[in-house]
């Protein structure tokens, strides 16, 4: 009676990362309310930087009331403005800051921009113009659990995870590129492209020369796209600095070639800007056709015309733009320090990032087991037992079990102070009851078994118990 | 390898094939406006568009509630302390108050007759984005949904291009006043199904866009059931149901349903949208309302495509829970539309120019077949094309919304103040009275009542565009046919 889609579950909400979501949403923390209430951490979030955009707003009250710089109103415009073309001076000002964000190494040209309705509708809108059912694109793994619904769902494309692995720092690999790509063969699936997401979430790395390159060198000799989902871009607040794909083709000299036309951009102020809810989102290439298509599809999800003239106006500010995006990356880099060291505190260290709204966990050595299941168990206690929603790796494809994705932008400095004190409360009585439980399994065995030499977990746990007992000083 | 295939080579079918739709007629009379666009006062011999379907008529009244109430642009001081809050809200389900104030307003341009479940409410972008959602939820590829004609153009790309869903039309004719019969839609059906084709569900705008009519009570009766009898859903388009002039006399299939408790609701969804009614085209506020529950869910999940930004959210959640300003918004838009319709009608009729008679909707379905020169539609192509370039009116041929007769065009009068509305009309009279020399051909055909007369225009100018097939200019019946427009029954009543 209904599609397949209907009663399919490509949607992936079943998923882990949003029954985190649901769990937080039935026990949410209030500081007065519910105290010891759920605290969101699994929410990719800038709410770092709204102080400066609402002093912007108080200076500035006549876009948000429809009027013009000569007082006029120009809410009828606005209203009747539906052309998919969008707001040029919306597009224009995009572009400016897109450029801006990438320190003025490479420009944009607006017409090849399309505005579509959040990154979300931007990367469905690219895998129906690059994919045919049954297509696919191959992904590098740990990824946004949001692709497994926006790029497959609606539109029949599949995914086959290019696997990144801890021992390098879930580097992109030539071997993992083939790797990838002979699966998708495997498969019998035509591999249309590849999409990378930079800087990467969860990691909060940005790509390395070294990883562009052979990105760029893979395409042009499997004759297949590129997505670069940059829709954190703005938020690289440490060295490396950021490299665009862009950057990477002008220095290579392959703009203006057909390898160019197979690279495409993702862009969205949801996450450097931390406008979600107005769904600002864009496509950025260089192929005509693919802009030509987009532009047309975008119709299913074009970006309101008062929120683009809103926006239109603030990013024309170039003043307020460069300090605005200079005093968020400076945030940021704050924020993301407390998260690091309040969890070295706990013995838990962080793949060292610098773009981000969250840092990626290595908790394999609380696990009881190195499994997912495992993985889950632990997510699980963490949820509902400590208080904090944050991602398990599983959720994001990740091919190793231990690995979380900690958000630290979405809550007040005290929310971040308070969740780290539980983190610490959590790992001393999980510490305490592993070496017990352990310490009573010694005890129950063959006397000369004592006599070899301890396993090396009792060394690391002693370690991080003596970690605790400095720190508390 | 030529560049070009290999470009074509690289991209999906989807982004390649035509399934946008925008080679249609419909959108080379915008083209030719977007070249040429009319102005008072910068270019008063553009090109007039009456093409768009608009509602222009009541910024006024939107105005004045907007500069009376500046808290709903959440961005102004009064409005600033929400600014966060809205700003970070990307939840699916809307804002609470949004929902309401929506649920509210679907219910008052209803007269109160029903109310509708704010849970119910999902969003989309645009009516375009919640009739794909639909479609992507009642049908998969390859399957079908039935569509009366004439119907809006852009459903062949709303609910068939990236969805591969399939429209099949259901005839209906101007003999019975384009009318949805029992008939029409039993041969749609049984066509499927000898062609081996799945139909899912059945597809009407009500008012119906491009005729401006709406369906009477017995006719929406019937067709729940003649879906729940095929056990397939009904996909009703209510977006002009605010445009009904005389507001009481619009019947929802919302109500219907309250009146027949042994339809299957799973079968029945609505499709609404700001566009129209309030004239925001701009702001991208789609609703889908399923009386589902799966379906409201998978719409739900479907809707990250194309959510309604929380600051128009904002907006018009304040701007619909203000009973006053909608109540009186809803009667006074309804004042001027009919206004605006009696004003076309009479002076089209003064040149024997006739139309459906419609009591609903932005525009009117105009009856030219007397102009064209053979009941052809390459004939009314080419008719088309003098309005355009001659008369320097936009307006849509019928075959672009796949009216299985030739000489219907649909006329939008919302879009545009009143001095050119007067200027339209001007040039439309100038042309035809200009062109008074005019041959006659008469034919009767048994079959069909419906006025079958042929105007040829022999003017010199017009001779290079015509075919030599020419009669008498000074035919004594050029202005004594019997089947003249002015008795027709086809125009309004005139007092």
């Amino acid at each position: 009676m209904l599609s397949a889609k209907i009663t399919c579950n490509s949607h992936g909400q079943d998923s882990s990362y949003f029954i985190g979501w649901e769990a937080y949403e039935k026990n949410p923390y209030d500081e007065i309310k519910n105290p010891n209430g759920i605290i969101q951490m699994g929410l990719a979030e800038n709410q770092l930087s709204f102080d400066l955009l609402e002093s912007w707003l108080q200076n500035n009250p006549q876009p948000a009331a429809f009027k013009n710089h000569n007082d006029q109103s120009i809410f009828k415009e606005l209203a009747l403005f539906q052309d998919y073309h969008g707001l040029p001076a919306f597009k224009n000002a995009l572009v400016r800051f897109m450029s801006d964000i990438r320190g003025n190494t490479v420009t944009f040209n607006p017409n090849n921009l399309v505005l579509t309705a959040g990154a979300t509708s931007a990367n469905e809108t690219l895998m129906f113009c690059l994919a045919n059912p049954g297509d696919a694109f191959l992904i590098p793994t740990p990824y946004y659990p949001g692709f497994d619904r926006d790029l497959k769902w609606r539109t029949g494309a599949e995914i086959v995870p290019i696997q990144c692995s801890s021992l390098n720092g879930f580097r992109i690999t030539k071997s993992a590129l083939e790797e990838a790509y002979k699966q998708a063969e495997k498969q019998n699936l035509k591999v249309k492209g590849i999409l990378v997401t930079n800087p990467s979430n969860p990691l909060g790395t940005s790509l390395s020369l070294h990883e562009l390159d052979l990105l760029v060198n893979f395409i042009s000799t499997k004759n297949i796209h590129l997505i670069s989902d940059e829709i954190y871009s703005g938020t690289v607040f440490n060295s490396p600095s950021f490299i665009s794909i862009m950057d990477v083709l002008k220095n290579r000299n392959l703009v203006n070639t057909e390898i160019a036309k197979r690279v495409h951009i993702v862009y969205s102020l949801s996450k450097d800007l931390g406008l979600p809810g107005f769904r600002i989102g864009a496509i950025y290439s260089n192929d005509e056709l693919v802009v030509s298509g987009a532009t047309k599809m975008s119709s299913f999800g074009l970006i309101s015309s008062q929120t683009q003239y809103l926006l239109s106006e603030i990013l024309s500010d170039n003043k307020f733009t460069k300090m605005y995006l200079s005093e968020n990356r400076r945030r940021l880099k704050e924020r993301h320090e407390m998260l690091v060291q309040g969890l070295q505190k706990s013995g838990i260290r962080c793949l060292q990032s610098n773009a981000g709204l969250f840092c990626w966990v290595d908790m394999r050595h609380l696990l009881s087991s190195k499994t997912f299941e495992g993985e889950i168990e632990l997510w699980k206690k963490i949820v509902y037992e400590v208080g904090l929603n944050i991602s398990p790796g599983s959720s994001c494809h990740c091919s190793e079990p231990g690995w979380f994705r900690v958000c630290f932008a979405n809550m007040s400095e005290e929310i971040l102070v308070l969740a780290m004190q539980r983190v610490i409360t959590f790992v001393e009585s999980t510490v305490k009851k592993n070496s017990q439980s352990r310490h009573q399994q010694l005890l129950n065995r063959n006397a000369s078994r004592r006599t070899k030499s301890l396993p090396k977990w009792v060394f690391e746990l002693s370690f991080q118990r003596e970690l605790i007992a400095t720190d508390e000083r | 390898m030529d560049v070009a295939m290999v470009n074509d080579n690289n991209l999906s079918k989807i982004a390649t094939n035509n399934g946008h739709g925008e080679n249609s007629p419909y959108f080379d009379g915008w083209k030719a406006y977007d070249t040429n666009p009319f102005h008072l006062q910068h270019n008063p011999n553009g090109v007039i568009q009456m093409g768009l379907a608009e509602n222009q008529l009541c910024f006024d009244l939107i105005q004045e509630w907007i500069e009376a109430n500046p808290s709903a642009s959440i961005c102004t001081p009064q409005g600033a302390f929400d600014f966060k809050e809205k700003a970070i809200f990307q939840d699916y389900h809307g804002l609470p108050e949004f929902r309401t104030a929506i649920a509210n307003f679907m219910s008052q341009v209803r007269g109160n007759r029903v109310t509708f479940d704010p849970t119910r409410i999902v969003m989309s972008g645009g009516a375009t984005g919640a009739h794909e959602t639909v479609a992507f939820c009642l049908a998969n590829p390859g399957e079908a949904l039935l569509v009366p004609t004439p119907y809006y153009p852009g459903f062949d790309r709303d609910l068939r291009w990236r969805t591969g869903v399939k429209l099949l039309p259901v005839v209906c004719e101007s003999s019975n006043n384009f009318n949805i019969t029992q008939e029409a839609l039993e041969t749609a059906y049984e066509k499927a199904k000898l062609d081996n084709i799945k139909v899912k569900g059945l597809l009407i705008t009500n008012p119906s866009n491009p005729l401006g009519t709406h369906f009477d009570k017995e006719t929406l009766k019937d067709l729940v059931t003649f879906i729940n009898d095929k056990n397939i859903h009904l996909i009703c388009d209510e977006i002009y149901a605010g445009t009904v002039t005389a507001g009481d006399e619009f019947v929802s299939i919302a109500e219907i349903i309250e009146e027949e408790p042994e339809c299957n609701r799973d079968l029945i969804h609505i499709v609404y949208s700001l566009s129209k009614d309030m004239g925001f085209p701009g702001f991208r506020v789609g609703i889908v309302y399923s009386y589902n529950d799966h379906v409201v869910s998978i719409a739900r999940k479907m809707s990250s495509f194309g959510l309604v930004s929380t600051q128009t959210q904002h907006m018009l959640a304040s701007m619909l829970s203000d009973n006053m300003f909608v109540v009186n918004f809803i009667s006074e838009s309804r004042i001027r539309l009919a206004h605006r319709h009696d004003m076309f009608t009479r002076g089209l009729a003064q040149v024997g120019i006739g139309s459906l008679e419609s009591n609903a909707g932005l525009f009117f379905w105009m009856d030219l077949r007397r102009f064209l020169k053979e009941p052809t539609f390459e004939s009314e192509m080419t008719f088309w094309r003098i309005i355009i370039n001659e008369i320097k009116l936009n307006v849509s041929p019928g075959q672009s919304f796949h009216c299985s007769e030739p000489g219907w065009f649909r006329v939008c009068f919302a879009n545009m103040d009143d001095e050119t509305t007067m200027i339209a009309l001007r040039r439309i009279k100038t042309f035809v009275l200009k062109n008074k020399m005019l041959e006659v051909k008469i034919k009767t055909q048994k079959q069909c009542w419906q006025n079958n007369q042929h105007l040829k225009l022999s003017s010199r100018r017009l001779d290079e565009i015509l075919t030599p097939h020419r009669m008498s200019p000074h035919s004594p019946l050029a202005w004594m046919s019997p089947h003249s427009p002015l008795a027709s029954p086809l125009v309004r009543a005139q007092n």
